[in-house]
């Protein structure tokens, strides 16, 4: 499904990731973690197409698809979505607009039949209640004065509305509740399929308790420098990053 | 990063920029008192609008051009402008679109305005003016069945004189400003519409104005007299070819809601904005003004998208106890675009209202400032405004300024003003294009979005081109 082969890329002239390689399989889901600084949220954004994330060597497959050749909307058409852990405010335009103006890009992008305004309306009920979020949301602004909580569940409402093939979540946990966390978690848990891929960016095991990863990763100086199995991540949590300096 | 993305700016498609080939009756360049004469001979006027004209131009050549405003242009030669032109085939006078050369008609059709009746708008009569002269008004038959007016200034000044020489010139006096004297000494066409005591007019009156002829000018004039308890929505649309020249065009608009009566006037003003460099476009210094008797209510909404600079301030005298004045607006600049607009609420009478709504978006290298006047006379008791002034910036190297002007002689009465400036940013697109949206499509979803409260104000039939409009005006401001 995804294939990431020695990849280098920089942010401002600054080399961050530094011959990155990972390979993630349909149904899978891979857990990222490391320290501060280490090109986590990073690699998300070069893999979405971040205007001014810039590759420097190495290569990519989506799929089939040279990912990097692509346009940062075409990568979301073709299914790769980026849960952010600070997604903006876009004033003016509500979230429902937004959300019908991506659902018809997404779906005009694979040749699918637009959506009718009413079982578009009915799906969006349907994401806002799975994430517990109150249906008014809809009407207000793109994250237009929401918490940092709402923020985040509004981004996996998206997702839920999306249905993309391979889900980036951000540090979603970041910022949030244990309450508002078992309900983000319930919502990619519901989403996990025999086709569908996660990579989940976090600082903290506490999440894993919630999404059981296939695989942890850890990333240091924009690598991957170790990779393992769900006791991993509780040996990093007891641990630390330091003792990794050595395999690094 | 900041902003790279969105700096690379520019082609746009101006759709209308297409020329008439056509046999233009075109006077030499240059401007003196035969050139009056001859223009209101043309038009076969009475003897005292020649004297009108006369003394507007004897005034103007004293005056100078006003300075104040937040553009830049090179100084006119008014000597270097035809003042008068029309096409040859109009020289007869046809009496039905039937006569009217098929070129024209032809022109209006590519512009999305045809003139059979059977083809157009439902509910929409149109005046079509073309260069210096009026080309055809519409359903002028079901209008007058309403006793409702409708026809050209020229036309009016012969056959309702008396009408034409009580309010021209009532609103907007011929020395007003600058442009305003030159408007009164040169004016060539433009609409006339007059709604009898308690009426309300049966459908949208319209004009589309065409400047066709290179090298000219145009000096458009209308007035709209609503009489007591009468109703009446008139539309203006506006287009020219693309030209590396600048062209001139200088309009007055007076409107006068008599006791009771309520006028709509909404503008969607496309003239060519010249080209990515600055090159060619219209300059558009337009004074237009309504003044509002008894309970009446004026309300101005405006789309302005084109035009290389832009000098227009339509205002509301708020002279009758208890009118209303309102006025939205979305302004857009583009490329090298200069537009310096707003509005001015003068109240008079007690218990006046006003609402102003001003929605600026700046784009590319443009110049966009609101100028806005909200004065309380001393005589305005419990006279109320409100005034939301928004300016949103796309990209880094355009300009937004506000300009607000308030004066209060009434301590009874309350003014309130709100201001905002925002930005179209990298991440916003971004957040945008990761859900599978193109960035031009995002950007005219946010100015959409920005502009929401003007467009509702628009005849339903043109908000959606107004939105149109933008999404074409905005063509290219992302890269």
């Amino acid at each position: 499904m995804l294939s990431i082969k020695e990849l280098r890329a920089s942010v401002e002239d600054k080399h961050i990731l530094q011959g990155l390689s990972l390979d993630i399989g349909p149904g899978e889901v891979h857990a990222i973690m490391g320290p501060n600084g280490a090109g986590k949220s990073t690699l998300g954004h070069v893999l979405a197409g971040r205007p001014g994330y810039d590759v420097l060597s190495g290569s990519v497959d989506f799929d089939g698809q040279d990912l990097m050749a692509m346009e940062t909307e075409a990568r979301a058409q073709a299914g790769l979505f980026l849960a952010f852990q600070y997604p903006v405010e876009i004033p003016g335009v509500s979230n429902m607009e937004f959300l019908k103006a991506s659902v018809d890009a997404v779906r005009e992008a694979n040749n699918l039949e637009a959506l009718d305004s009413v079982s578009f309306m009915k799906r969006a009920r349907e994401a806002c209640k799975a994430v517990n979020l109150n249906a008014d949301f809809l009407k207000r602004g793109v994250n237009e004065g929401f918490s940092g909580g709402e923020k985040k569940r509004n981004e996996l409402m998206q997702m839920m509305l999306l249905e993309p093939k391979l889900c980036i979540l951000d540090e979603t946990d970041s910022g949030l509740d244990i309450d508002a966390l078992q309900v983000v978690a319930a919502g990619v848990n519901a989403m996990r399929s025999a086709d569908r891929s996660f990579i989940v960016v976090t600082h903290y095991q506490r999440l894993l308790d919630y999404i059981e990863p296939d695989f942890v990763h850890v990333l240091a100086g924009g690598r991957i420098v170790r990779s393992g199995g769900k006791e991993l991540a509780l040996e990093l949590e007891s641990k630390g990053y330091a003792w990794l300096d050595g395999a690094a | 990063m900041a902003n790279e993305h969105i700096n690379e700016v520019i082609e746009r498609e101006y759709a209308p920029g297409f020329t008439t080939n056509i046999e233009s009756d075109t006077l030499p360049p240059g401007l003196d008192e035969s050139v009056i004469r001859t223009i209101s001979a043309r038009k076969e006027e009475p003897e005292w609008l020649l004297e009108w004209r006369l003394d507007a131009y004897r005034r103007w050549l004293d005056m100078s051009p006003p300075e104040w405003a937040q553009v830049q242009y090179p100084p006119i030669d008014h000597n270097a402008i035809s003042y008068f032109s029309m096409p040859k085939s109009m020289a007869d006078k046809p009496k039905s679109l039937d006569e009217v050369d098929p070129e024209l008609l032809a022109t209006y059709e590519k512009l999305g305005i045809p003139l059979h009746e059977q083809a157009m708008l439902a509910g929409v009569a149109v005046d079509a003016v073309f260069d210096s002269v009026s080309v055809a008004t519409t359903f002028r038959a079901n209008l007058a069945e309403a006793g409702v007016i409708f026809c050209s200034i020229s036309e009016a000044a012969r056959e309702y004189p008396d009408l034409v020489r009580q309010y021209l010139g009532s609103v907007v006096p011929k020395t007003d400003n600058y442009y305003a004297a030159l408007n009164s000494a040169v004016y060539s066409d433009g609409s006339f519409v007059y709604i009898p005591k308690g009426v309300r007019c049966p459908m949208e009156l319209s004009t589309y104005f065409r400047i066709n002829e290179s090298n000219t000018g145009q000096f458009e004039r209308t007035l709209i007299i609503a009489a007591e308890g009468s109703h009446v929505s008139y539309l203006e649309g506006c287009t020219a070819p693309m030209r590396d020249e600048n062209q001139l065009h200088a309009a007055v608009v007076e409107l006068i809601a008599l006791d009771d009566a309520e006028i709509k006037y909404s503008t969607v003003q496309n003239w060519y904005p010249g080209d990515a460099e600055g090159r060619g476009g219209i300059y558009n210094f337009v004074t237009k003004r309504g003044v509002a008797h008894h309970r009446a209510k004026i309300s101005w909404t405006q789309v302005e998208t084109g035009s290389a600079v832009t000098w227009k301030y339509p205002s509301c005298v708020l002279k009758g106890d208890d009118s209303v004045g309102e006025f939205y607006s979305v302004a857009l600049t583009h490329n090298h675009q200069q537009a310096d607009t707003g509005t001015k609420m003068i109240h008079l009478g007690r218990n006046t209202k006003s609402t102003i709504i001003s929605k600026g978006i700046s784009a590319g290298q443009s110049s966009n400032a609101y100028r806005g006047l909200v004065r309380m006379s001393p005589r305005a008791v419990g006279a109320r405004n409100y005034t939301q002034c928004d300016s949103l910036l796309i990209g880094d190297r355009c300009a937004a300024h506000t300009f607000p002007y308030i004066e209060s002689k009434q301590p009874s009465a309350v003014i309130e003003h709100e201001a905002t400036t925002s930005k179209v940013s990298d991440d916003q697109l971004y957040l945008c294009q990761q859900r599978g949206i193109d960035p031009e499509k995002a950007v005219s979803m946010i100015v959409n979005g920005f502009c929401k409260e003007v467009f509702k104000e628009l005849p339903m039939e043109f908000a959606m081109e107004a939105g149109k409009l933008l999404e074409v005006s905005l063509e290219g401001s992302v890269g």
